[in-house]
């Protein structure tokens, strides 16, 4: 599946996407974080309070708790900030 | 109803904006039209510009589900909605919300509405370059609101869709 990273979330990752693939035991949203979260520096650092990072499935809202399988597209990023 | 969402860099003209949303129209009685601008202040220290990033096609469909939401529960007639991503400096337009219907508390609460939802469930993020002495410039993401959250939450109670009225 693919992630996507924006705003500081990208920039503590150092990556805009990415291409994953994770092993069978993530199988939501919270475990997808903390899989991620061991992967390096960067991304400890922008996981870092899992609390305010926001998720997104296929181009919608999800919470921790959804499940990853059939995604083909998660985007990670910061409460948002338009308007 | 007449329905216009874009995201773009460009600045808009919001007269122009409004004046095609109501072109050969005599059924509409009320526009609502808010335009937010970049102020030249954050937090009370000055900026010299702003960044909006997004995530483009999560935005679009963000900002049409919250449209569709937003004809469920008021009389719409018309609504454009524009959001530019990109620097912007000072004094720019930002965002155009425009709404129309027969009659003013549809279009009035349905802008407030789109604008309340904008605001904390469109992916766009706004980084601040900060004036730190004479010529470094401090580039800072923008912290979300609590306020915006709690003016989202408000129309979160059971909607008085339009169906069920009579």
């Amino acid at each position: 599946m693919k992630l996507l990273y924006f705003a500081w979330v990208r920039e503590r990752i150092g990556l805009a996407e990415e291409e994953i693939d994770p092993p069978a035991g993530v199988a939501t949203v919270g475990e997808l974080v903390a899989w991620l979260t061991k992967r390096g520096e960067g991304y400890a650092y922008a996981f870092e309070n899992p609390k305010v990072i926001r998720a997104a499935i296929d181009r919608n809202h999800v919470r921790a708790e959804t499940r990853i399988d059939g995604a083909n597209e998660i985007a990670f990023f910061p409460p948002m900030t338009g308007g | 109803m007449t329905t216009t969402i874009r995201l773009q860099h460009e600045a808009f003209d919001v007269a122009a904006e409004a004046a095609l949303l109501t072109r050969g129209r005599t059924d509409i009685g009320a526009v609502v039209t808010f335009t937010g601008l970049c102020r030249a202040d954050e937090n009370g220290e000055p900026i010299a510009a702003l960044t909006l990033e997004h995530y483009p096609d999560m935005a679009e469909a963000e900002i049409a589900r919250h449209v569709e939401e937003a004809r469920a529960r008021w009389p719409l007639m018309g609504v454009t909605l524009i959001h530019r991503y990109g620097r912007i400096t000072p004094g720019e337009v930002i965002v155009l919300v425009v709404t129309a219907s027969s009659h003013r508390e549809a279009a009035f609460a349905a802008a407030s509405f789109l604008m309340d939802y904008l605001k904390t469930r469109a992916p766009f993020w706004k980084q601040v370059e900060k004036v730190s002495g004479k010529t470094s410039i401090d580039k800072i993401w923008v912290d979300a609101k609590a306020t915006d959250d709690a003016a989202a939450e408000r129309w979160s109670e059971p909607p008085p869709r339009r169906e069920a009225a009579k």
